[in-house]
């Protein structure tokens, strides 16, 4: 080893030392205890410490609550991430053949996405009012009860959640689109394609990476939202919009089980960090690293 | 440009407008005077009112909970900057042991729940005696903000070519010379973006801000606004103000920085 490398070695610790400990304390510690409590009984309240092992989990597997939170988990990401992934691949496209206006037309579009989720949710509370808000007022004065009425609490819920994150799939795509040269579209007009053919031929593959990129981002933050349906609908009404997120930290400081709650918990980790590996790899396949 | 072409140009950003409309209807409620609230049906209050904005501002938490979020969000920026951008430029140009595997955990932590690291988090927070605290806030947000930070940045000092850098070292400069007068300078663009996002994410943060404060001493907007109070009803229109309010630095952060922002944004993703 020359003396300039072993400069390098010494620098290149020197430079990632501060933020790898940061991270340690900050993220693997965390992220390694809470494995710990969750094999543990802790109510703070009453003093009760105890190791109970896999107790908690045995107990999650016939938990009625746990796998409706489950349930409803899963269809909250699957019909979210579905609709805004159709909805910002149509938006990407209609802005992507857009002349005049791109920089309003983006300032509208992200502005959904920029805003706190917590005021995403008192905008549709107010919105889903049953007497004065927008929407009933817009079905001519109906009397919904968006979010007291258990049909409907999860659709209102995941109509939110979509608008709040189109935006972000849309500008993933829009961002590929500008990326590819028009020579492929002068080429195929100039062999007669149609507008279909390139946009089935041409257009969609190209967007394949992106679209599982963006499938990847949104399944990841729907698997752990909480702040919008927490705040929106508080779970409610008779839990179903409680999703497991929502039912973890009602158990952790509400009726403040610090162990069971863990539990819980560890199970959205394991679910995420699983789909996330999955994901990975087959975004590798696709030749992407991301 | 052909008379077509205008009409799609205009129906596009209509329908966008009209995906806005949640917002702007927040907007409107907000200058509704209560007695309009329940009743009208009109786009615009008959006789518009500065009163919900006067009542948050005077008799309610918001303008504390706006101070805790500009610092809070402020020195979660710095810390992860300087933390960061180091840690960028080792993972990115230098041989550091082990780089394979703390990648790997890098972008694992990125992936981590906040759900899952919230009870230990606040034992650990509590230990230290850092409850209700700004440092609690800035340390749990530091947490999800570092990782997503330094995968940015490294993506784009690594489109820097390694010659630009080789000059400054004929130059006899060091490795911190490099990066502070040749990288940091070419990747400016992307630090800005990256640290918008650092500081966007740290504003609209809630879970960590809900669990980790107790008082208006550190509560953020997005906690006042949550527990915002009403004493016999809800007040709509003083709840639309304080919305409005905790959206301007988001909505400054869109439209005002709109390039560097989606520079930043697509960054990550679309490297290939």
């Amino acid at each position: 080893m020359t003396g300039r490398q072993r400069a390098d070695r010494r620098a290149g610790i020197a430079f990632v030392a501060p933020a790898v400990v940061a991270l340690a304390a900050l993220a693997l510690y965390p992220g390694l205890w809470v494995l710990w409590l969750s094999l543990q009984q802790r109510i703070p309240i009453f003093g009760i410490s105890r190791f109970v092992g896999l107790e908690h989990f045995a107990f999650l597997v016939s938990d009625p609550r746990f796998w409706n939170a489950a349930r409803v988990t899963v269809a909250f990401t699957v019909a979210s991430v579905a609709l805004e992934l159709a909805l910002g691949l149509i938006v990407a496209l209609a802005l992507w053949r857009q002349r005049a206006g791109r920089r309003v037309a983006l300032s509208l579009l992200l502005l959904a996405w920029a805003l706190p989720s917590v005021v995403t949710a008192k905008l549709f509370e107010w919105l889903y009012h049953p007497s004065a808000g927008l929407v009933n007022l817009l079905l001519g004065g109906r009397a919904f009860n968006w979010l007291g009425d258990p049909a409907l609490a999860l659709p209102a819920l995941i109509l939110a959640d979509v608008w709040r994150t189109m935006p972000f799939v849309a500008l993933l795509c829009y961002a590929r689109l500008l990326t590819i040269p028009p020579e492929i579209y002068e080429a195929a007009r100039v062999d007669g394609a149609t507008r279909v053919a390139m946009l089935t031929s041409i257009t969609l593959p190209l967007l394949r990476a992106i679209l599982l990129v963006a499938l990847l981002f949104r399944t990841l933050d729907a698997l752990r939202a909480f702040d919008l349906m927490y705040v929106l609908t508080g779970g409610g009404p008779a839990g179903t919009t409680e999703t497991l997120t929502v039912f973890a930290y009602r158990s952790l400081f509400q009726t403040l089980q610090l162990g069971f709650g863990s539990a819980i918990s560890v199970a959205i980790f394991v679910v995420v960090m699983a789909i996330a590996a999955g994901y990975l790899r087959a975004l590798r396949r696709e030749g992407l690293t991301a | 440009m052909t008379t077509r072409a205008r009409r799609g140009d205009l129906a596009i950003l209509i329908l966008l407008a009209v995906w806005a409309t949640p917002f702007f209807w927040q907007v409107r409620t907000s200058f509704t005077p209560d007695s309009e609230l329940l009743r009208t049906t009109s786009p615009l209050p008959a006789r518009p009112t500065l009163a919900h904005y006067q009542a948050v501002v005077e008799r309610s938490v918001m303008p504390r909970a706006l101070g805790n979020s500009l610092a809070v969000a402020t020195i979660t920026t710095l810390v992860a900057l300087a933390l960061g951008v180091p840690a960028a430029y080792g993972f990115a140009r230098l041989p550091v042991p082990g780089k394979g595997v703390l990648l790997l955990a890098i972008v694992a932590s990125t992936a981590f729940p906040q759900i899952a690291t919230v009870s230990p988090l606040y034992l650990l927070l509590r230990a230290l005696d850092l409850r209700d605290t700004w440092t609690a806030l800035v340390l749990a947000n530091t947490s999800f903000a570092l990782p997503l930070l330094i995968w940015l940045i490294a993506g784009f000092i690594r489109e820097i070519p390694i010659e630009v850098e080789e000059a400054a070292f004929l130059d006899g400069a060091g490795r911190l010379g490099a990066l502070g007068r040749i990288v940091l300078p070419l990747i400016a663009p992307g630090v800005a973006s990256a640290a918008l996002l650092t500081f966007l994410a740290s504003w609209n943060e809630f879970l960590f801000a809900f669990t980790f404060t107790a008082t208006e001493a550190s509560r953020t907007v997005p906690v006042a606004l949550a527990l915002f109070p009403g004493v016999f009803e809800i007040p709509w229109g003083d709840i639309a103000a304080a919305s409005i309010l905790a959206s301007l630095p988001p909505i400054i952060i869109v439209v005002g920085l709109q390039r560097w922002l989606v520079h930043g944004l697509v960054g990550g993703a679309l490297k290939e």
